[in-house]
Parts: C-alpha cells; structure tokens; sequence
C-alpha cells in the first residue's frame, strides 16, 4: 500500500527505482489482473510430441497389463454387494459377491497384529462323506444369524476353489480354536440338500429382458 | 504431504486396490499414524472392511505398524512408497533387460504381491513361463532359482524383516504386535532350498476340471501337510537398489550426449566399481585410483592408458563439476561427486529440447529463448537486467518479458543487494538469480499435478466410454468361443458387424488416447524420479 500514495501522480509509484529491474520511463505495463487466472489458460506453444521407441512402448504395455491384473487379484478390496430394497426369496440361493469381512488371501498371520486377524469360523467336523469346506467369517456374535445365511451363499463359490486353502486353515484352526467350533451347529449338508436345483442353473429372471435383443449370447439354461 | 502427493496418491490407491482400501489410505496419509478405534471412526467404515484394508496395505509395504508403550498399534502410511506405484513398469522393464524374461517376472510376481517366500515365487514364475513356451516343453524350478540368487546377490529384492524367534514361556501372552527385525547381513542371504520341480501348464479346456485335479495334487503333494522350508522368509523388491541402476544410466546417458561415448564408457566403469562400496544415497563416491579405472574397464575397451588420463583429465575438468580430481596417488584419485546435481543440471543445461518433460516446464512452456536465458543465470550465478540482455543476446523488451515471466512462475528470482546501509531503492542492485532447489520442488510439485490429472482424464475417457467398451468387450467374447467351436467365416463376419464403423472409430480414439496419456504419465515419472533425487541428494549433505 506504501505505494499508493500518489493518487493519481503519474503511473503509480513503487518503492524501488524501477529502472533498476528494466522499466524504462513511458513504457506500458500489463494491465492489472482482477480475477484469478483461467482454469485452462490457452497454450503458447504445444508440447513436443511424445518419444516413442520400442523400450517405452513395452513399459506401457506393461503399465496397462499391470492395471487389469491388479484388478483381478484378492488384493483388490470390492465394496461388497448393496443390500437389495426388500428381501427376496431367491436371495438364499444365489451366488453373491465376496462379503465384506472374507478375505480371499491368506497373509502370514503371525507378521501381522493380532487386532488385525479376522477370525476363521470352522465348522465342527462334520462325518467323512461331508465336504470339508470351511467359511472365512468374522468372529462377531452379534452375525452370527446374518452369517449363517451369508455362509450358504459363500460355501457354493468357496467351496471348489479354495479348497487347498481351507484344508491348511484346518489344521492349524483345530489346534487353535477347538472352543469356537461348538458355536457353530449348523450341519451344512443340510442346507445344502434342501434344493435339488444345481445353484447355477438358477435364474430368477431378473436379467430378462435388460439385455438388449441384438445380443446373441448363448443361451442361459 | 502437499495436497497434490495426497491426491495423486489416492488415484493411485483407487486404481490399484480399489475404493476401500483408498479411502483407509488417503486418511492415513492426510492424518498421519493412528489406532485403528480411530480409522474406523473417521472412516465410517466397518471394522471389517478396515481390517481387510490394513491388511492389504501392509503385505504391500504401503503401510506399517508400530507397537506403543502402552500397548496399542499404530499404523502410518507411507506416502512415498504409494508414489512408487508409478514406477513399477520401469522396475518389471529394467529387470527384464538385466534378467531376462525370467527376472521380469520374479520382479513383477514380487511387485504385484507385495511379499512372497522365495519358493511361492519360484513354483509361480515357472507356472507362468511354461504356459507361454510350447507344448510339451517346461520351465525346470532350477533355472528360476538361480536368476532369483542372481537378483539377491546384486541386492534388487532383498528380505523382509523378520517375526523374532519367541523364546517366551507359554504364560506371558504374546504381543499385540510382533516386531520385526532384519539384520543388516542377512537382507540378501538366500535360504538353501532344495526345490524340485517344473513349471505346470493350465490345460485350457474344462477349467472346472482342471480346478479339481489342481486340488487333489495338492493334496497328493502334501505341500499343505506341513509350512515349507523357507516359512516365514519373506521377500520384496528393493526399490532403492532400483533407483540407483535408473541414477547411473542417467548419468552415464547424460555424459554420452554430453562428451562421446568412450567418456561414458569409463564414467560406468567408475560407477560399477562404486556400486558395493557406496550406498545409494551417498552423495558421492570413494575416490578410486586411474589405475583401478584401467584394470576394471570392460574387455572390450582397447584404450591405452594415456588415453585414458587424458578423459579423466577432460572429465575432472568440465565447468559443471561432477567429477573430481583428489590426489595423485595411483595415477590420480577421482570422485564421482554430486551425481543428482549433475543430472539435474544436465537435463537443465542441454542444448536439445528437453522434451520430455511435461509442458509445464521451461524450454515448452516459454520457448527456447527463455531456456536460454535460465542456462545463462544458472552459470552466472546473479546477473543485471543489463547484462542479461547482453549475454543472452536478446533484444531488451523481449528479455524483459521473458524475464517477468519467469519471475511471476518463481522459475528466477531477484537478489536484492543495497548499496548503502538504508536499502534505498535507487541505491541497490537487483539481480536476477536461479534458486535450483526451489526451482526443482516448484517442478515436481506441478509433476505431481500433471500425473494426477493425466490419471483423472484417463478415468473420465474411459468412463465416458463405458458402454462401448463392454459392447466390444462382449463382442469379443462371442467371436472367440463361437471361433473355438468352428463356426463359418459368415458367421463370424456377422458378429462383427455388431459394431459399426463409427463405433470402432470411438473405439480407435479411445484407445489412442489412453495410450497417449499413459505414455506420458510414464514419461512425467521419468522426471520425478530426477527432480526427487536430486532434492534428497541436497537434502543429505554430511
């Protein structure tokens, strides 16, 4: 504000000889600026084209395989399904996305703190013949009836792929957690023969008619 | 953490592991260390989500946790080590020309897992390999684990610090939290495993099938009977061994653009030598002895060794300093010194378009005359408007302009110095000087901006054009199978003519679009990795 002093006398006058920095006398300077300065201001000279070459075409070949790929692994944490507005009846037999609380990778527990740990419900062994298949589960009580029905839903899609993992969550569970296995008393075989349908060949219907009719995918039975 | 860090580090966390895991991510960073009570609260997520998020981020090393005295974990994110994400093409890419298709993918399985035990490594990276050779032909587990002691040997993965031994008695609990510990000797130190095998091939045909018979050789092979011999050994990608192989190439490059391919020859050489006695953040090397440069240069190199005194002399001598001369001892002493301001300047100081860096900065954004006249403050030092003018030989108005430009942009600034002991402004030079340092954080600052709007246009074209790519995306699925069940040429021909031509234009954009801009978010990584280095290197003066 110093200055200002000089309303009016002259140009406006500074506190610095401002030949000094290169302002001769009777020069014009740039208007004042009264608004911030536009979100896209246009550009004086383009930007030189990018380099290309074989080593920078391959490295992003590589950036964009990483992409998809990181997409895919368990590492990638998916918001689990949205509850739907009313219960429906096929909701029980259909193959839901991964709840929130399963973790579909087994970290090396003992590297990480224990608050950490999300428990691994076991079934209680079942008889021979009952595929051991066992569900990631959190440890709250207060689920235990959600989860029940959760459980269902996550047995079909757990059940033929992480097989291996499970048989080796088995053994160290058992030692483990021989206590928590009596909360659970659910027989699993038997929910699972309450339908005679294969849970695949299940179509509610919903997707009827929300294809468009061009579309010639193979029929779904 | 500048707020352009925080946002280009929760792009990168979103595009990588997803909403959750960003947003967990993105609190950490913006908040610093805190329990876990606290992220979930300020979250608002559920505890299980956090939990599964934590747990995601610390097996990729984004993340750590430290116990406290008074026996609660805490968790801080490191932000720089997200930023990192922007590199991995150029880690996997450099591995490759090292090692090697095999090296590739170690590096990359490591990368994309964060850790693994060296024997999950090999049994994946030979998976992988045997699926792309040909039929019949196997990748054998030895091969694997010999680039994989390479890889040790010459520290680009190293070990990650280990649970301690629990000599504890069955009644003290065990921590809430182990710590880990890592000995400086043992970081490389490959565990002796004896591991047999090849690579399996996925059949490709009932997957279902192959699912079952995987499980029962599993089951067959016991490997989940018992832990295998390496349990509990766990590795990870050195990333600054990384960077110091990008930091000698730069600088190797930049003597050859500067000098002639011979200087950079021997100034690898130098650095080769200097590779286990210097760590890599030491701003310069030991001295090594001319005599030493000669026995270690490469067997090819016939070069006498006059010649070779006559280039270390040319190089000791260069106005910018990077090599020095310390002694006479051994033919004369010479130091690598001062490798990130030599880079840097170099970039600076070319006289070609450096076009590769983003738009924002000098030669593009202002012209070459402008370059010019930077270089010309950067060798001077401080400089008058007058002899601004003069040097650069630059008519005065347009130096003038160019000079407020840059003044405006904080690229230059004015040095007063008073004449008399009152500052009076009619008595004081101004001069015009280049502040290197605040010029190179005002310009990975705005690398950082550009990164991140490259990602968010990126994003947006791709969301734009949502519909059309799953269209495409489905078409394509039809072909194939109808293709693998030997379907005739009409047919086939019919089904891509579900897309008409205007739409594999769109496509054909779009494509090229996301190329370009990730192309150039590949290239404005290039640039951070100079401008970050060579911030650190100032920052770690002895």
């Amino acid at each position: 504000m110093a200055g200002r002093g000089g309303r009016g006398r002259g140009r406006g006058q500074m506190t610095f000889n401002v030949e000094a920095v290169g302002i001769a006398k009777g020069d014009a300077l740039p208007p004042p600026t009264l608004q911030p300065s536009p979100l896209f201001p246009p550009l004086e000279s383009r930007p030189a084209p990018l380099p290309g070459g074989e080593e920078l075409e391959y490295m992003l070949a590589l950036k964009q395989e990483l992409r998809g790929a990181m997409k895919n692994l368990p590492y990638f944490v998916k918001p689990g399904a949205p509850r739907r507005d009313i219960e429906r009846y096929s909701d029980k037999y259909q193959v839901s996305s991964p709840i929130d609380s399963a973790i579909d990778w087994s970290p090396d527990w003992r590297r990480l703190p224990r608050e950490l740990r999300i428990r691994v419900r076991r079934l209680r062994p079942g008889p021979p013949h009952a595929p051991p298949a066992a569900a990631l589960l959190p440890k709250c009580k207060q689920r235990l009836a959600l989860d029940k029905e959760e459980a269902i839903k996550k047995l079909e899609s757990l059940e033929k792929k992480e097989e291996e993992v499970t048989s080796e969550e088995e053994e160290k569970e058992e030692e483990e957690e021989g206590k928590e296995e009596e909360e659970e008393e659910y027989d699993e075989e038997e929910h699972e023969e309450e339908t005679d349908y294969i849970m695949s060949y299940f179509d509610n219907g919903e997707d009827f008619g929300a294809d468009s009719d061009d579309n010639m995918d193979e029929a779904v039975y | 953490m500048t707020q352009a860090e925080i946002k280009l580090c929760s792009l990168l966390l979103q595009e990588h592991f997803g909403e959750i895991v960003e947003k967990i991510g993105t609190y950490l960073i913006r908040t610093g260390t805190q329990p876990l009570r606290m992220i979930v609260n300020d979250t608002g997520l559920s505890l299980d989500q956090v939990k599964k998020a934590l747990c995601v981020l610390i097996q990729h090393n984004l993340v750590t946790y430290q116990l406290q005295k008074r026996g609660f974990v805490e968790y801080e994110a490191q932000c720089k080590r997200v930023l990192r994400i922007l590199r991995y093409p150029r880690y996997i890419y450099t591995a490759k020309t090292l090692y090697n298709d095999t090296g590739e993918l170690i590096v990359e399985e490591l990368l994309l897992n964060g850790k693994m035990t060296m024997s999950a490594v090999v049994r994946k990276v030979a998976d992988r390999l045997t699926e792309t050779m040909e039929d019949g032909k196997t990748m054998d587990y030895a091969d694997v684990s010999s680039t994989f002691v390479r890889l040790a040997d010459t520290h680009f993965v190293q070990r990650c610090p280990l649970v301690p031994e629990a000599a504890e008695t069955p009644e003290v609990p065990p921590p809430p939290a182990p710590t880990l510990v890592i000995n400086e000797k043992d970081m490389y130190a490959v565990p002796k495993l004896n591991l047999v095998g090849k690579g399996k091939r996925r059949r490709s045909c009932d997957e279902d099938e192959n699912h079952e018979h995987k499980a029962k050789k599993h089951k067959k092979d016991g490997e989940d009977a018992e832990p295998p011999p390496d349990d509990g050994i766990y590795w990870q990608v050195n990333i600054d061994r990384f960077h110091q192989h990008f930091r000698d190439q730069g600088i190797v490059s930049a003597v050859a653009n500067r000098m002639d391919q011979t200087s950079s020859e021997i100034v690898r050489t130098m650095l080769r030598m200097s590779e286990v006695t210097t760590s890599s953040s030491a701003p310069y090397t030991q001295p090594l002895s001319s005599n030493e440069i000669f026995r270690s240069l490469p067997a090819g190199y016939n070069i006498v060794k006059q010649v070779l005194d006559q280039y270390l002399t040319l190089l000791a001598d260069d106005p910018l300093e990077f090599v020095g001369k310390s002694g006479d001892s051994g033919g004369g002493m010479y130091t690598f010194e001062d490798f990130m301001g030599f880079l840097a300047l170099s970039h600076f100081s070319l006289p070609i378009p450096i076009h590769w860096f983003n738009y924002f900065s000098l030669p593009l954004r202002f012209g070459s005359r402008c370059a010019r006249i930077f270089r010309l403050l950067l060798r001077k030092k401080h400089l008058e408007q007058k002899q601004v003018e003069d040097f650069a030989m630059i008519p005065a108005k347009e130096a003038k302009d160019m000079l407020y430009k840059m003044l405006s942009e904080n690229f230059v600034s004015l040095q007063e110095i008073p004449k008399t002991p009152d500052h009076a402004p009619s008595r004081t030079f101004y001069l015009y000087t280049v502040n290197i340092l605040s010029s190179a954080r005002m310009l990975l600052h705005r690398c950082y901006k550009s990164v991140a709007n490259l990602i968010e246009r990126r994003q947006y074209e791709t969301k734009e054009n949502k519909r059309l790519l799953e269209k495409s995306q489905r078409v394509e699925a039809i072909l194939a199978s109808m293709q693998a069940t030997g379907a005739e040429d009409v047919q086939l021909q019919e089904i891509e003519e579900m897309i008409t031509a205007p739409e594999r234009q769109q496509l054909e954009n779009l494509k090229r679009n996301v190329n370009k801009i990730d192309a150039s978010e590949n290239q404005v990584d290039e640039t951070i990795f100079v401008l970050e280095s060579f911030i650190e290197s100032t920052l770690k003066k002895p």
